[in-house]
């Protein structure tokens, strides 16, 4: 991995030590504490209403699903669940914050004492995980720059229900690789239960990573740094190496770490201060009077209990065993629940489960990036690809013909058997048909034989081979090929 | 039509105002011109209202009377004419709070309390002074000015409801609407001589009440009577699903109460309510009304409730943390006022600054320290456990009793500045605000007068237990008999039951 900034493992006398504090958007139809409808955008402050622009009188009343999903996770996350939830109110003020307090959970979480089992580089990592907790989301301010340098709030994602996983302390992540991984394996638990959409860049999952570095081995914890404004895998990984780097040549130069908040600039691949954290926010927690505890009782844990999906370290295993995929694949593939059930669709076709892999992660990623999508836009269903797999397993048309009938299926979204029947791309089998082009490949290419069977340079029988294929436009067998090209220069030699 | 009637209508219990609509003696649009009559000629001196709605009250009732000519379905609530503390929202009508924050804000929906006075019938009037964000004893730290006892201009009518008091001891409405955080509806219902109800916390939702503190605030009814208030609220109680600590509990049928027998009751006199720091007279007026009721066959005995004494001081950690919390919204950035600073705090610290009044900020301060850690064990937590306390008394207490009975506050209404020592003003509300602390429910009901001035009786009863206080208030107000009215007001007799 890069290592820009700083630290080059193993070398440096200090190690990083950073604790995540990830909050997730939860998927439920509506928001935390009313009925407004919680999607992501659309024309500012046009899902409003009373209770999520805090308006006077306005009452929280709590949405279940949203509490479901919390249990949901903490389940997943192997934590002990509090028999009832509580919530209560964070109060500060901050102009996206419409009631000057946040409706959170403070003294009992949902889910405590948990935690998350994943691999780095192959090792089995273990990080244990303090809370998970539900709370709301804020508004969001948009500021104008120019002469009136105004500042207008957009309360559409107020009140969106919010979930808070923390690790737990002291931290058991000592690199931006095994911060990456935590975070890999976090967004796929939370995608492959439905309960949030793991989408980075809208936001819908945000990442605070705390950062210290101290000497290794030692048993005190330095100032830690928090850093904001991560919206995408590899900021969370460049950031954590850049803060650590910075604060180990800090301290190898004499400096002083300060507690602080620190930005995150993309451009120049650097954190940045924003404000000094050396005095705590007094947030005046105390119990949200309006809402009285909600009972997290037996039959309902167990309905959630009986209903969990798979998890990805399950659906990896029975990669392994199952498909008889790499862990590489295995890994790929159970990065997030849209991506399993794209595969595991395709390979219930029938084709072969690995090249299943090797085409979503080759060829149609390409043509799905290149478009901007995601696989969920993708106008090439699981099934088809499916279809398109057991075509080239079966040796009904080659790889290369393959990759033309994908790209027209992306174009138009026909079936891939219809493409190579309407194009007739079927793999040329005829043995005259091809020993005609293998003879003509031979005749136009004398010095070529001559090298192969005079002077044994078996390594130009590729050149031959591409002139075969060349001239059938890539649709003849290519076993067949390479059995009538032997035959031919055997009799060369033998001549 | 007003000039062609007397307006003998104007304090008659809200049952009968129903028959004679319903009966076309009297239409809705007269009765509620005849309201807006006494409003002109009596509200200049006590001034109750802040704001009369009378368009919209006006065309309701033209509606009204039209449902009743073409013989439509009519709600039980018709030919009530109802006022509305300014702290209730209704959509497009300003709503104040009594508070410059709030001068010219507009809410965008309606409290369901007012939604479902309205689907009865009931038509609202106007909305009434009170003590800024419904913080007072005397209705006089409104910043749009006080509200006058219409017994004595001279004196407060009590608060924080106190406009919604004296509206309907004054009959410029059937009846009205409060909210009780410590006694706001109780203490002005006994300074004013009008009959008003703390429902059990919970019992009614608080949607669309701008809140004060929402682990005791609860909207009650005044009337002219005990049946008015069965009857108010019979309409606005039960669950609200926009109100999560809304009780689910069925709503009994609160009028059939009214007037059953209360022999064999077990009536106990709290000691404590009756001690120190009580007039003897407001004293004297609850024992005289605790004989009326043994007179009729109740039995009547003293008990304790120890962990009064720290009732106020629990009150006064409580309220004032949750209003830190509730009133925090409040910061120019959305609506109401704005004031300019230097960047988005100095904003939020000028327009608070400017907005609240005194009262408020010092409520403010007081509860933002409560809350502050290393403060928090020592006063919020605490303050909590008493609050348990001041539970396990009432359920002790219930054990052996039916209702609890005790004068409303220690003394009658008083003069303005007379009660400018703080903790004395907050001295009054020491037999109120267990009720809320307990979020039990009670009701005070006019005792006569003790020299020239209304006082109050107060009856406490078990949580979800109102059908207890209209039973026993009822009949208390038989033995009573009928009151004389204020000096401002009301033309005709005080109905008795």
């Amino acid at each position: 991995m890069t290592t820009e900034s700083g630290i080059s493992r193993g070398e440096s006398a200090y190690e990083p030590v950073i604790g995540m504090e990830c909050h997730a958007e939860l998927l439920t139809a509506s928001k935390m504490f009313c009925s407004c409808e919680n999607r992501f955008g659309g024309e500012p402050n046009t899902r409003c209403c009373p209770v999520c622009l805090g308006l006077p009188g306005a009452l929280p009343a709590v949405n279940r699903m949203a509490v479901e999903h919390v249990i949901r996770t903490a389940i997943a996350l192997n934590c002990s669940i509090e028999s009832e939830a509580h919530f209560d109110r964070k109060n500060y003020y901050y102009p996206d914050l419409p009631k000057g307090y946040q409706i959170s959970q403070y003294g009992k979480p949902i889910g405590s004492g948990g935690w998350l089992d994943f691999e780095v580089e192959g090792k089995p990592k273990r990080v244990h995980i303090r809370r998970v907790h539900l709370e709301e989301d804020t508004g969001k301010l948009i500021h104008f720059a120019g002469d009136s340098q105004r500042s207008f709030v957009d309360f559409n994602r107020s009140g969106v229900p919010l979930m808070e996983i923390v690790t737990e302390f002291p931290p058991d992540l000592h690199s931006a690789d095994e911060a990456r991984a935590y975070l890999t394996e976090l967004r796929a638990v939370l995608t492959f239960l439905g309960v949030c959409d793991g989408k980075m860049e809208e936001g819908s999952l945000r990442c605070e990573p705390n950062v210290s570095v101290r000497l290794r081995n030692a048993e005190t914890y330095g100032a830690k740094t928090e850093i904001k404004n991560l919206n995408s895998f590899r900021a969370v990984e460049r950031g954590i190496a850049f803060e650590a780097g910075r604060q180990a040549t800090l301290l190898e130069t004499g400096g002083v770490v300060r507690q602080e908040t620190r930005g995150w600039d993309e451009g120049r691949a650097a954190t940045f201060s924003q404000r000094s954290k050396e005095v705590e926010q007094e947030y005046r927690y105390f119990p949200e009077p309006d809402l009285p505890p909600l009972r997290l009782d037996e039959p309902w844990l167990e309905r959630i209990r009986a209903t969990m999906p798979e998890l990805p370290s399950s659906l990896r295993n029975r990669c392994l065993t199952e498909y008889g995929l790499s862990a590489y694949d295995a890994r790929l593939i159970s990065e997030s629940r849209a991506t399993a059930q794209w595969f595991e669709a395709a390979a219930a076709v029938g084709g072969d489960a690995k090249l299943v892999v090797n085409w979503m992660m080759g060829d149609l990623a390409r043509l799905v990036n290149a478009a901007g999508a995601s696989l969920d836009q993708c106008p090439v269903t699981p099934q088809r690809l499916g279809e398109l797999v057991t075509l080239v397993s079966s040796g009904a048309i080659t790889g290369k013909i393959a990759k033309a009938v994908l790209d027209e299926m992306y174009a138009t979204g026909e079936p891939p058997a219809a493409i190579v029947e309407a194009r007739g791309w079927r793999t040329e089998r005829d043995p005259a048909a091809i020993r005609g082009l293998v003879e003509q490949a031979c005749n136009a290419n004398p010095e070529i034989v001559a090298d192969i069977t005079l002077r044994g340079l078996t390594q130009k029988r590729g050149f031959l081979i591409g002139q075969v294929m060349k001239a059938s436009g890539g649709k003849a067998d290519p076993g067949e090929v390479n059995r009538l090209l032997d035959e031919l220069l055997a009799r060369a030699t033998g001549a | 039509m007003l000039q062609n009637h007397r307006d003998d209508f104007l304090n008659v219990p809200i049952s009968d105002l129903r028959s004679r609509v319903v009966s076309g003696e009297l239409t809705v649009t007269a009765l509620v011109q005849g309201y807006l009559g006494r409003i002109q000629t009596s509200d200049a001196e006590v001034r109750a209202f802040l704001a009369v709605t009378e368009d919209r009250a006006l065309a309701s009732a033209a509606d009204a009377d039209r449902r009743i000519a073409s013989g439509e379905p009519l709600g039980p609530l018709t030919g009530a004419v109802i006022a509305l503390k300014d702290n209730l929202c209704v959509e497009g009508v300003v709503t104040t709070a009594g508070s410059r924050i709030l001068e010219r804000y507009i809410p965008p929906y309606t409290a369901t309390v007012v939604t479902r006075l309205q689907s009865a019938g009931a038509i609202v009037i106007g909305k009434t002074n009170l003590d800024e964000f419904a913080m007072g004893s005397s209705t006089e730290h409104s910043a749009f000015g006080p509200t006058r006892n219409p017994w004595d201009l001279e004196r407060v009518p009590g608060g924080s409801s106190g406009g919604s008091a004296a509206a309907c001891a004054a009959a410029m409405c059937s009846g009205a609407l409060g909210s009780d955080t410590g006694g706001s509806i109780r203490q002005p219902a006994a300074f004013c001589g009008v009959v008003g109800l703390k429902p059990t916390y919970g019992r009614v939702s608080r949607s669309g009440l701008i809140a004060f503190a929402s682990s005791l605030d609860q909207i009650g009814p005044f009337g002219h009577d005990v049946r008015d208030c069965a009857e108010l609220l019979q309409t606005i109680a039960g669950h609200d699903p926009l109100d999560s600590t809304s009780s689910t509990m069925p709503v009994p049928e609160y009028a059939e109460s009214c007037g059953t027998s209360v022999a064999g009751l077990r009536i106990g006199l709290p000691v404590e309510f009756f001690g120190d720091g009580i007039s003897p007279t407001c004293a004297a007026a609850a024992r005289e009304a605790a004989a009326a009721l043994q007179s009729m066959g109740a039995r009547v005995e003293e008990c304790s409730l120890p962990a009064t004494a720290w009732g106020l001081s629990a009150y006064y950690v409580i309220a004032p943390a949750e209003a830190s919390s509730n009133l925090a919204r409040f910061d120019g950035i959305r609506y109401g006022l704005r004031v300019s600073g230097s960047g988005h705090i100095g904003l939020m610290e000028a327009t608070r600054g400017t907005g609240f009044g005194a009262e408020v900020q010092q409520r403010i301060m007081a509860g933002t320290w409560c809350l502050s850690s290393g403060y928090y064990d020592q006063y919020y937590r605490r303050a909590q456990q008493v609050r348990t306390l001041i539970r396990g008394d009432f359920d002790v207490a219930f054990e052996r009793f039916d209702v609890l009975l005790s004068p409303t506050t220690p003394t009658t209404a008083f003069r303005f500045g007379d009660c400018a020592d703080p903790l004395q003003m907050k001295l009054g509300d020491v037999c109120t605000l267990p009720a809320n602390l307990a979020g039990i429910c009670a009701i005070s009901i006019p005792a006569g007068l003790v020299d020239g001035l209304p006082a109050g009786v107060q009856l406490m009863a078990r949580a979800f237990d109102e059908e207890m206080l209209f039973r026993v208030g009822s009949a208390y107000e038989q033995v009573r008999g009928a009151l004389q009215p204020p000096r401002v007001g009301a033309s005709a007799e005080w109905m008795a039951a």
